[in-house]
């Protein structure tokens, strides 16, 4: 008869320890458009990051007698109007777009979290004050703005995402306001200040990780919006200036041959097409994860 | 005597767009070292505004029209922000209402229990170590795994031991516990009394116990408050103001508890009439629209009368806000 020990009974009662993010993401998957979105966003995140290494041509390099040629094996994806490698254009444009995307999302992500915590949970002054600014800056269009913007300030890729930043920031500043407001009159706020914490304590530890979730799904679909922003104002030849790649000046460069050489177009296109698919359709999967009410299983 | 706690006097009003409610009318309440203070009324009548006030969380629309909060020799009212928050937490704890609502529901128990020791010099294991000493010492079994558990894997009752455990990690001399068992069914509240009542002998402070549910304070507490309508009506042992309650409205309460109640009856007995407005107050005693004992004098507010009828009762404090008690 063997004494009995209690260690081994209460290991196999322990439950597996599986991280939430794991969760998450394998429920993504699970989801075919979710995939599907998943696997575009890395495919386009993968070539964008190598760039470098897998262009076969230097994105600036002239080749003037081999201009507006077709697809071959030299170049893949054809040549354009200046004998310039597509293919390695489109790659290197693709590092704009993300670059582009990543910083001006982040930035206002940062910025907006910033102003809409100090609206909701600063004084009322400081809020409707911050308040106005914001709704100024919504009635405010987008295209005036940049246009305005860039009339003084000249176009660059700075400019692009100033712009983006700056029309962008009201709207997750206002989901964090909403959120902060009416959290900060919880019983759990109300406890953890009877305990001591001070306004820093309160906003950084316990407000914020209470908002963050629906900021990073509005994150996450803005990213194509930024995207398609940054293309549009390159096309107009009012973001990133020439001979930098990006979607929208190849774009620009191919409208002028459209008829006989569609494929500068089309090549510039797709990426384009394809990115901004991927991140909205993983985008609106992960807002369908996270929120219980739209959840079908 | 010393107090630990000793409200003087405080008098609050919000002001609403109706007009100014006033939610508390020269209130006094002392909390002793080492004992436990029952503070009990029906809803409505100040009990979360006075403790609100002692722990300066009032809402933006409050005004503290006048008094003291003195804990340990300091007005809590002339303190500046940088102080009070000192106080807060480590000092004085409070345990809330609702443990559903009470803790962050997208942290683990252990992000919580180590960020309320901030003020600790202490790596985070040796934290973390104190933090599941204290979950045992709550009666939460396991408390090794179950400290990195959320809090909505938690029951209600499991819940309220960890908010106790959040509030007497600092070890405070003052537990405010606003209604902790509220929320929680009859044999949850048991064990949670059973449990404040342990603590209660282990740990050095007082307690501030605030109920409407007045058997628990008769079984708990040492001395009560009673308030009526943002007034203390009356004030005492547990022993004088349970066996010889003095104020027509502490008699007419202890009347309406179910659990005295000896005789089987489908009909409850209730306190005719109804709370007056806070807005516009009756002239003289508040109590004097419903009370059976109104007489001319009534119309002029009351004093707080010693009740000390009694030799041996002499020096307990017993008082209470009636004109009936006025002898000389």
């Amino acid at each position: 008869m063997s004494a009995p020990t209690s260690e081994p009974a209460f290991a196999a009662v322990a439950p597996p320890e599986e991280s939430a993010f794991a969760d998450a993401l394998a429920r993504v998957l699970r989801d075919p458009l979710g995939a599907l979105g998943a696997a575009l966003v890395l495919l386009f995140a993968l070539s964008a990051a190598l760039a470098p290494i897998i262009a076969p041509y230097d994105p600036n390099a002239l080749d003037v007698p081999a201009r507006l040629q077709g697809p071959s094996l030299a170049h893949l994806l054809g040549t354009d109007n200046l004998g310039r490698d597509v293919l390695s254009r489109v790659l290197y444009g693709g590092r704009i777009a993300l670059g582009v995307a990543l910083t001006a999302v982040g930035l206002s992500l940062i910025a907006g979290t910033v102003l809409g915590l100090i609206a909701g949970y600063g004084p009322r002054w400081l809020d409707n004050l911050l308040l106005l600014l914001f709704d100024s800056v919504r009635a405010f269009p987008v295209i005036m703005f940049a246009l305005a913007v860039i009339t003084v300030v000249g176009p660059s890729l700075e400019t692009v995402i100033l712009v983006v930043v700056v029309t962008t920031i009201p709207q997750y500043a206002r989901i964090i306001r909403t959120q902060t407001l009416s959290l900060r009159h919880t019983e759990f706020i109300l406890a953890e200040r009877s305990l001591g914490a001070g306004a820093p304590r309160v906003l950084l530890v316990h407000i914020l990780p209470n908002v963050i979730g629906p900021l990073l799904i509005l994150a996450s679909m803005e990213i194509p919006v930024v995207i398609t922003v940054e293309a549009g104002l390159s096309f107009l030849g009012l973001g990133v200036r020439p001979p930098t790649p990006s979607w929208g000046n190849i774009l620009n460069d191919g409208y002028a041959f459209i008829r006989n050489t569609p494929w500068l177009v089309i090549a510039a296109g797709i990426p384009l097409v394809l990115t901004t698919l991927g991140f909205t359709f993983l985008g609106e999967t992960l807002r369908d994860v996270f929120d219980p009410r739209l959840r079908r299983d | 005597m010393d107090a630990l706690l000793d409200v003087r006097g405080l008098s609050v009003d919000f002001h609403t767009p109706r007009g100014r409610v006033h939610a508390l009318r020269d209130v006094d309440l002392r909390v002793p070292r080492g004992e436990v203070v029952g503070l009990v009324g029906e809803s409505g009548c100040g009990k979360s505004t006075l403790i609100s006030a002692v722990m300066r969380l009032l809402a933006d629309n409050a005004e503290i029209r006048g008094g003291q909060v003195v804990f340990d020799g300091r007005d809590i009212l002339k303190l500046s922000e940088r102080e009070l928050r000192r106080l807060r937490g480590e000092r004085i704890a409070m345990v809330f209402q609702d443990p559903m609502t009470a803790l962050n529901p997208v942290l683990p128990i252990a992000t919580q229990a180590i960020d309320v020791q901030y003020r600790v010099r202490a790596g985070k294991t040796e934290k973390r170590r104190r933090a599941i000493a204290m979950l045992r010492r709550v009666g939460i079994p396991d408390p090794e795994r179950r400290i990195d558990r959320y809090p909505h894997e938690f029951s209600g009752g499991m819940r309220q031991r960890i908010c106790i455990a959040l509030a007497l990690i600092a070890g405070p001399d003052l537990l405010i516990a606003d209604e902790p068992t509220t929320a929680l069914d009859v044999t949850l509240e048991a064990q949670i009394i059973q449990l404040v009542r342990e603590l209660k002998d282990e740990v050095r402070g007082s307690i501030l116990f605030v109920s409407h549910h007045l058997g628990l304070v008769a079984e708990l507490c040492d001395r009560v408050t009673v308030m009526y309508a943002g007034e203390v009506v009356e004030t005492g042992t547990v022993h004088d103001v349970f066996h010889r309650p003095r104020h027509p409205y502490t008699q007419a309460l202890l009347l309406c508890d179910p659990a005295r109640i000896e005789a089987a009856t489908r009909d409850l007995p209730t306190i005719e009439g109804e709370v007056p407005s806070l807005i516009r107050l009756p002239e003289g005693c508040v109590f004097r629209p419903r009370c059976p004992h109104a007489f001319e004098r009534c119309l002029a507010p009351p004093p707080l009368y010693a009740a000390a009828d009694r030799e041996w009762d002499a020096g307990q404090g017993h008082a209470a806000r009636c004109h009936l008690l006025d002898h000389g």
